[in-house]
């Protein structure tokens, strides 16, 4: 699945990164601790928050994450949009609060990224 | 920041960063700039992303504890180091704050997404070294290293 069928799976709007939707989504992650996506980064996951920071844009990056999902209608501010670019992470924001976000992705085949390096 | 690049037969690379009280935003940028700083130089991926998630949570530990600190980042043939030097209120209980959910954060640290006690846990995991030495009242200094290989900075328990 790329990211352009999650967009239109959760009828996302694109906040930054329309040229990268052919990214392959591998699988999902939700949350909303910053240290807790360090410590379960994982490669080629998507993102899914309600946290709407450019401490998240930055997070993504450094886990490898292949895009981000704002639930809940977030826009993106002057700093988080300064991450964005820097860090060409694609950000996808729909209106689907965090537990029909997920339930919509697994329903069409996106599994949980694999526990990292806590156990 | 200051980057002082590879030069002749001292091959290596320290980044500089200076961290102030409050300054949230620096310790994402630097995770961020450390990570594009070591792909260049043609760092394994798992290397490159374990020492972007020890810079973020090492400086994200200055950001939110301490007065003000240091964060340098030094890669030489066999290592990649990264090093925080704060001047703040120190560590008490070591043992303490390297529990997985400690946490002395304020509320509006939490609120930012940190602040969750995975922090020190988070930086052992991905380093192969860890020392931190912290005197109350004074700061803390931490030291977190990967080992690499000569050629392609493949970590040791890897070969």
């Amino acid at each position: 699945m790329t990211l352009r069928d999650v967009r239109d799976i959760l009828d996302a709007k694109v906040l930054y990164g329309e040229q990268l939707l052919d990214r392959e989504v591998k699988t999902g992650f939700a949350c909303d601790l910053v240290s807790e996506m360090l410590a379960h980064a994982t490669s080629g996951t998507l993102l899914i928050t309600s946290l709407a920071n450019p401490h998240v844009i930055h997070t993504a990056e450094v886990m490898d994450a292949v895009g981000v999902i704002f639930v809940g209608r977030k826009k993106l501010n002057s700093s988080m949009f300064n991450a964005v670019t820097n860090s060409k992470i694609p950000v996808l924001a729909t209106d689907y609060l965090i537990f029909n976000c997920c339930g919509l992705l697994f329903e069409h085949g996106i599994e949980g990224a694999k526990r990292g390096r806590l156990q | 920041m200051t980057e002082t690049p590879a030069r002749g037969n001292d091959p290596r690379l320290v980044i500089e960063y200076a961290i102030n009280e409050k300054d949230f935003l620096v310790a994402g940028e630097s995770a961020s700039k450390t990570k594009k700083a070591l792909q260049q130089l043609g760092l394994k991926a798992e290397v490159v992303k374990n020492t972007a998630i020890i810079v973020y949570e090492a400086a994200m530990n200055v950001v939110i504890h301490a007065n003000r600190g240091m964060l340098r980042i030094v890669i030489v043939p066999g290592e990649v180091l990264v090093l925080t030097e704060d001047v703040g209120p120190g560590i008490p209980d070591i043992d303490l704050a390297m529990q997985e959910g400690y946490s002395t954060a304020t509320e509006e640290i939490r609120e930012m997404g940190f602040g969750a006690g995975m922090g020190l846990p988070n930086i052992k995991q991905c380093s192969d070294d860890l020392k931190i030495k912290s005197e109350p009242g004074v700061g803390t200094t931490l030291e977190a290293r990967i080992y690499l290989t000569q050629k392609e900075g493949i970590r040791r328990e890897e070969r």
